[in-house]
């Protein structure tokens, strides 16, 4: 399903973090934003998951107002893989990701054979069937990500929202889980929706880049054609040199100092 | 739904279930003998075998099961013993229920049923209830100024997170020992003017539970019965919610709405605990934490867990101090003479080594 945006806004104490932000967001498409910090990237995020709602403006998700949707309904159609994740109490990994089925399983019921597999399933492909037993207090920043990075997956939505899910993570696990992102947008035709601090990570995997600054979208479009010299000038103030790398086969930004 | 998961943790999964299921059968036997047992204990002794006579011959009306026991026996039992001892066990495992349903909804494992400052609030109402020696409402005046000092400090201290972000842990805990500050000095000057009333207010702080009546038994029982039905149906909501806020929304959970129904679930059996029975320390900290300790932090098995071993701990306690011990020491001060050090032993070895 479509989400699609009109003129949403949310200030925190006055101060306005999303400003103004109309934009469509199709199914079948891998998404990028990227911009400068607290440029409204997470605020945007936690809109878009319903965690807060737009003071101003529409969201709409499927046509119908985001907010009119149950939150467990919503649980079903949009996951979500914060930027930061603490976790207090000593719960194992599998727990953690079967976390992901809540949303389809009865209130006192039990996992399903089909929960248990997909859960399975989830595991081995984000790599952490490995420590299924392990507790997820005792796992390191990267491993807990991927941890967490699994347990959206086990959720099985048409939408996923990335906030930096990658950051913590070594070059090989991150192309791994990103990866496995795109697999849902170009064989199920879900839609990812994916913050990058790492402009070229998100040159390899986006369709469509969405430029933030200000709280404002300063561009966006086509991968190809939005990311520009002019573009990474203006959101950050820096630099760049935009070309076509033949051995990634994508767009590969470097910098001046 | 019915056929359990194929998965390769399916046996473990069911092993965890049996385990959970072997420990609750194991703290209901052991409740169950400490009821007889300690209902047997005191000045005058009573054997076990009168005691389940007794209790068998109250709940089927005849009286074949009185005959040959001492008369006094059942008076001791019905009207003395048996409502303070299940007095102590509701409080007991109300109390450490309450501490599991704080700790998961303030995301501190060391969080317990006074964190917010219900006991304080309490505190402050009975101390003033006995300081203006109320008896407008008789017997209960003292108890229900204790609760309504209790409900006005909870609804203080959300008042005072509600703010910008929500009802995050974190101004929750603040919002909580602020409150809790003005009310113990508040206390301390209601102490200050109290004159010869002082050893009454100190008195009701320690606890007892001395001269309970089924009167007690009765509200004690139905305030946690209704507290563990909330508990349990919003387990699941409280292990999405130890992932924090953000993601259990994600997860399709109302945080905002849950968080109050709990907190204030929470906060009235802990208030009617602290208002049947003063301040009782460490139960709510304690328990759940050992709880987690032996069978992990998923809230569906802590919550009946921690209210049997809450309630076996607190008995136990109560037994100790009412008969076994040549002078009765308040049962607050018992349970945090044993249950502080035993508990520093607990986090130490915790902090030390292996985590969990």
């Amino acid at each position: 399903m479509s989400f699609e945006l009109q003129e949403v806004r949310f200030s925190f104490n006055g101060k306005k973090v999303v400003d103004g932000v109309s934009i469509a967001l199709a199914p079948g498409k891998f998404y990028g934003v990227i911009g400068p910090n607290g440029c409204g990237k997470t605020t945007m995020v936690d809109l878009l998951c319903r965690f807060r709602s737009p003071q101003h403006g529409r969201i709409l998700y499927g046509g119908k107002t985001l907010g009119l949707y149950s939150k467990r309904h919503l649980a079903r159609e949009i996951a979500l893989v914060p930027q930061n994740f603490y976790i207090n109490f000593p719960f194992r990994v599998r727990d953690v990701v079967m976390m992901g089925r809540y949303p389809y399983i009865p209130r006192f019921g039990r996992p399903s054979a089909r929960d248990a597999d997909l859960v399975a399933a989830v595991m081995e492909s984000t790599d952490v069937a490995g420590m299924s037993e392990r507790l997820v207090t005792e796992l390191s920043g990267g491993e807990r990500q991927r941890v967490v990075f699994a347990r959206a997956l086990a959720q099985d939505t048409p939408m996923l929202i990335l906030d930096e899910a990658t950051s913590n993570l070594d070059i090989g696990h991150a192309m791994q889980l990103l990866d496995l992102a795109a697999r849902r947008v170009s064989r199920e035709s879900g839609t990812v929706l994916a913050v990058f601090q790492d402009i070229n990570q998100a040159a390899a995997y986006c369709d469509h880049l969405i430029f933030m600054s200000r709280g404002r979208i300063a561009a966006h479009g086509d991968t190809r054609e939005v990311l520009t010299p002019a573009a990474i000038r203006e959101v950050f103030a820096v630099d760049a040199r935009v070309y076509h790398d033949d051995f990634s086969h994508a767009l590969h930004v470097v910098y001046r100092r | 739904m019915d056929r359990d998961p194929p998965m390769g943790s399916s046996g473990l999964g069911r092993r965890l279930r049996d385990a959970t299921a072997l420990q609750v059968s194991t703290l209901v036997v052991t409740l169950l003998g400490l009821f007889v047992v300690s209902t047997g204990m005191g000045y005058i002794q009573i054997p076990p075998a009168a005691v389940l006579k007794i209790i068998w011959g109250e709940i089927s009306g005849s009286p074949a099961p009185f005959a040959g026991i001492n008369e006094i026996f059942p008076v001791v039992v019905m009207d003395v013993r048996l409502p303070r001892i299940l007095t102590a066990a509701l409080v007991g495992g109300g109390l450490a229920m309450c501490g599991v349903v704080f700790q998961g909804i303030l995301l501190n494992p060391l969080a317990d049923p006074y964190t917010l400052g219900v006991s304080a609030g309490a505190a402050f109402g009975a101390a003033l209830a006995i300081l203006m020696n109320m008896a407008a409402l008789g017997l209960f005046s003292v108890p229900l100024f204790a609760f309504l000092g209790a409900a006005a400090t909870l609804g203080a201290v959300i008042y005072l997170s509600a703010g910008s972000g929500g009802l995050s842990s974190n101004n929750l805990i603040l919002s909580g020992i602020i409150v809790a500050a003005i009310l113990s000095a508040g206390i301390s000057f209601l102490k200050y003017v109290a004159d010869e009333q002082v050893a009454v207010i100190i008195f009701w702080l320690m606890g007892s539970f001395a001269s309970k009546t089924w009167g007690d038994v009765g509200l004690t029982g139905a305030c946690v019965a209704a507290g563990a039905s909330v508990f349990w149906y919003f387990a699941r909501e409280l292990n999405l919610m130890s992932l924090g806020n953000q993601m259990a929304s994600s997860l399709g959970v109302d945080t905002r709405r849950v968080t109050l129904i709990l907190l204030a679930a929470a906060s009235v059996v802990a208030a009617v605990c602290v208002s049947v029975a003063g301040i009782i320390g460490f139960v709510g900290l304690l328990v759940p934490h050992i709880m987690r300790l032996l069978s992990g932090p998923d809230n569906r098995r802590l919550v009946p867990l921690s209210f049997l071993a809450g309630a076996l701990l607190l008995l136990g306690a109560d037994t100790l101090t009412r008969a076994v011990l040549p002078v009765e020491i308040p049962i607050g001060v018992l349970t945090a003479l044993i249950g502080g050090p035993f508990f520093c032993y607990v986090f130490r070895r915790q902090s030390a080594g292996r985590a969990w």
